[in-house]
């Protein structure tokens, strides 16, 4: 079982989408993939038409009182099976701060554990800021997918999350960011994206535009492979997913 | 179809299955939107829902080891490879290349997977067989909650078989997490009218089994399940005249007799020519006991037994070697001083003789000697059996035979036993044991006519006599045969390259025939303890309550 996160510090950086996107064309390549929908804000979920509800609160989860297996919805899509996001989640930092210190940064690591047996692929949508949440994530991560809107600030984030990934012991995720949102009409975007692009190592060649057709996911609630499947952006991201599966194992 | 799905059929003349889907769409509709699923099969991390169209071929056992255990075994063909997948009391699927519809399967030959660790148990050592194959066309609709989210799929099966339609099958596909949804859904179908099984009371979901559309595509080539049976399944009641019930049951015998001549000639399964040979014991055995009812003239009646006798020995060699063969494995482990590599030569020595023997059995089989046999044993029993009953006097009825015949039997295997002492010498054993088969004979002809309950008791105490008597026989007889086997293998020693047989086999057969001599030993001692059960207090008020309660 390999273990992807989207994150990005910020938020509105395309993260949901890529989340969505991704283990879209995971499932769509035979990957038996479950999609867990951290952000209590639920986009993903609602993405799938699934609703924003565990049972018995996100809390009973991350206490082990129920097992994230009882969690799981079928979506629509082969292969393709979600962890619906819950408004507990919230106050989910609470929950993992419990324990000896070493032990709360490894709780969704511990928790992912079981779903091996059944699936080949987990996607993680986190939710943005630096809290014990996304430390879990990116400790849990085998691979982080970073989007990063073309601005000097944001690749910024960038230097100071690979740094950060640096100081791990032992597990270090492989860190992959691609340009989100770029406008090819914005020169800034352009001269950033073509330099960053050759210039840095863990940048994906591939960028994902600016589009309506982006925005409009929330309209079909569906993956853009899955309604707009010729468009540029479905086109897009799966260069981009076979650039994320061309990274070590 | 998948299992774990909830099943259902539709019922009733064929002008109104498509009326009863209607209705039945209906009232989905009035609970969830739905939808065709254009989208192809999909169904989740969970497994595929079947869509488009499909072969479906079921195999079994000849003697249904699958469909008595519940189990229904359908192989579902796909573009590329297919499934095998097994319904009924436990379901599984397993995904299968290269296997083909026409050719029959050994449990060893079965792929590795969960459908034949379910079945290779089961089956073995039976071989698995293609029994009727349909075509089918599944459509596939989503059922949509108010969100638009798909919480289960419909699925509509249409089977044909040749030029005619089966009933259709109708199944709900749960998406994973919509449990409630999918009992929901299948609570509607089952409340429509002409339309069968429903979910139980709890609403739980049962697996769609193949079950009833198996019994229909083998009622449309003209089968039925079970239709062969290793029973001797006469239709005869206490009041017919005996001739014609003997004349019945004789008529039983001869057809699993011939059911059984074209798997032993295709060498399918070791079963086929064990069930052959145990027709024709029986046959033997009800000529002897019961066959001067018949009112064959004594020359008739001497041709007869004496045909059936060369039909036996006929059949002996290749069992024989069957037995060896199956029991291989089992004496191989049991070996303490030799290794079980000592006994390869042995076993290529069973197979290669095995195959000789197999050709002479099929020449036999194939013999205008044999076909002659069945031809006049079959015209000689229906002229009995269409006679019509004599008119005055006091003809002997089926009943009076039976508690004649089996009383008397009895009466001999108790004298016979009460005889034997811890110095009889084995032959004391083994004409008792004959004794207790034409006993088992007399009791399995007469089976219909006898009650139940104390039809059991008495068949449980003499099968535990003739499990021991059996032992002590059989394992007499391997020994020998291995004797006899290792010096037919000297005598062979081309075989092995021109070279003498390795001394380890023979070391190692001579180990073997040391542990059935240990087992013999071991049959010897329990016969007095299982004999007084038999022939004790308990075993002979068996015997009168079956005797006097005959229907």
């Amino acid at each position: 079982m390999k273990i992807y996160a989207t994150y990005n510090i910020k938020g509105g950086v395309g993260k949901t989408t890529t989340a969505v996107n991704l283990a879209y064309l995971a499932a769509a390549d035979g990957l038996r993939t479950v999609l867990w929908d951290l952000d209590p804000q639920g986009a993903a979920s609602f993405m799938f038409r699934v609703k924003p509800r565990v049972k018995g609160g996100g809390e009973a989860i991350i206490r082990g009182q129920r097992s994230l297996d009882g969690a799981i919805k079928g979506t629509d899509y082969d292969n393709l099976d979600l962890i619906p996001a819950d408004f507990t989640y919230r106050n989910m930092d609470l929950l993992l701060d419990k324990g000896p210190e070493a032990k709360q940064m490894r709780k969704l690591s511990r928790l992912l554990a079981p779903l091996g047996e059944e699936y080949d692929a987990v996607f993680l949508d986190c939710p943005p800021s630096i809290s014990l949440v996304s430390e879990n994530v990116l400790h849990a991560a085998d691979v982080i997918v970073v989007p990063l809107i073309p601005t000097t600030l944001s690749v910024r984030t960038l230097d100071q999350l690979t740094e950060f990934i640096a100081g791990f012991r032992g597990h270090r995720p492989e860190v992959l960011a691609f340009f989100s949102m770029v406008d090819r009409r914005k020169k800034l975007h352009r001269e950033i994206v073509e330099e960053l692009s050759a210039k840095r190592d863990g940048v994906a060649r591939t960028p994902i535009p600016a589009a309506a057709v982006i925005e409009n996911m929330s309209v079909e609630r569906s993956p853009v492979a899955a309604f707009a499947p010729s468009s540029t952006v479905a086109k897009a991201y799966k260069a981009l997913w076979a650039e994320v599966c061309e990274l070590p194992a | 179809m998948t299992p774990g799905l909830a099943g259902f059929m539709v019922t009733g003349d064929e002008a109104v299955w498509d009326d009863v889907l209607d209705e039945m769409l209906a009232a989905l509709a009035g609970a969830f939107e739905v939808v065709p699923d254009r989208g192809g099969p999909a169904s989740g991390a969970q497994g595929k829902v079947p869509a488009g169209p499909r072969r479906h071929t079921w195999f079994d056992t000849f003697d249904w080891r699958l469909y008595r255990a519940g189990l229904f075994l359908e192989y579902v063909a796909a573009h590329r490879g297919g499934d095998l997948v097994l319904t009924g009391g436990s379901s599984a699927s397993q995904q299968v290349t290269g296997w083909r519809t026409t050719r029959t399967y050994l449990a060893e030959e079965l792929p590795d997977g969960p459908v034949a660790n379910q079945v290779a148990g089961l089956i073995y050592p039976r071989a698995l067989l293609p029994l009727v194959t349909i075509a089918s066309r599944t459509t596939v609709s989503r059922l949509l909650n108010a969100d638009g989210k798909t919480i289960a799929r419909l699925l509509i099966e249409r089977p044909v078989i040749g030029e005619a339609a089966l009933p259709p099958r109708v199944a709900i596909a749960e998406v994973r997490g919509y449990l409630g949804q999918a009992r929901r859904a299948a609570r509607i179908i089952a409340l429509t009218p002409g339309v069968e099984p429903a979910p139980d009371a709890a609403g739980a979901v049962q697996p769609a089994s193949a079950g009833p559309l198996l019994d229909d595509a083998l009622a449309a080539i003209g089968r039925r399940a079970c239709d062969y049976s290793t029973k001797v399944d006469a239709k005869i009641t206490a009041g017919m005249p005996a001739p014609k019930a003997v004349a019945a049951i004789l008529l039983a015998l001869l057809d699993a007799l011939e059911a059984n001549v074209d798997g032993v000639l295709r060498d399918t399964d070791t079963e086929f020519l064990h069930d052959l040979r145990v027709a024709v014991r029986r046959t033997r055995a009800a000529i002897k006991l019961l066959g001067d009812a018949l009112g064959l003239s004594d020359a008739d009646h001497d041709r007869f037994a004496a045909e059936f006798k060369w039909l036996g020995d006929l059949t002996t060699p290749v069992r024989d070697l069957d037995v060896h063969l199956l029991g291989f494995d089992a004496m191989a482990r049991q070996l303490r001083a030799a290794k079980g590599d000592d006994l390869v030569p042995f076993r290529a020595f069973l197979e290669e003789r095995r195959v000789r023997e197999v050709r002479l059995l099929a020449r036999g089989l194939r013999s205008q000697r044999f076909g002659e046999l069945m031809r006049q044993w079959r015209a000689a029993l229906g002229k009995i059996a269409g006679r019509s009953a004599k008119r005055g006097g006091q003809a002997l009825t089926a009943g009076e035979l039976a508690v004649g015949r089996t009383g008397k039997a009895f009466r001999k295997v108790s004298r016979n036993g009460a005889a034997i002492t811890p110095d009889s010498p084995p032959e004391s054993l083994h004409d008792l044991r004959k004794r207790c088969k034409e006993l088992r004979y007399a009791l399995e002809f007469f089976a219909p006519l006898h009650d139940k309950a104390a039809y059991s008791a008495v068949i449980g105490d003499l099968k535990k006599l003739q499990d021991c008597l059996g032992d002590f026989q059989d394992t007499e007889v391997q020994i020998e045969e291995i004797r006899a086997l290792a010096a037919a293998m000297l005598d062979a020693g081309a075989a092995f390259g021109g070279s003498t047989v390795p001394a380890g086999t023979l070391l190692a057969m001579g180990e073997l025939t040391a542990g059935l001599a240990e087992s013999q030993q071991a049959a010897r001692a329990v016969f007095e303890s299982r004999f007084a059960v038999f022939a004790g207090p308990d075993g002979q008020r068996h015997m009168a309550m079956l005797l006097g309660g005959n229907k």
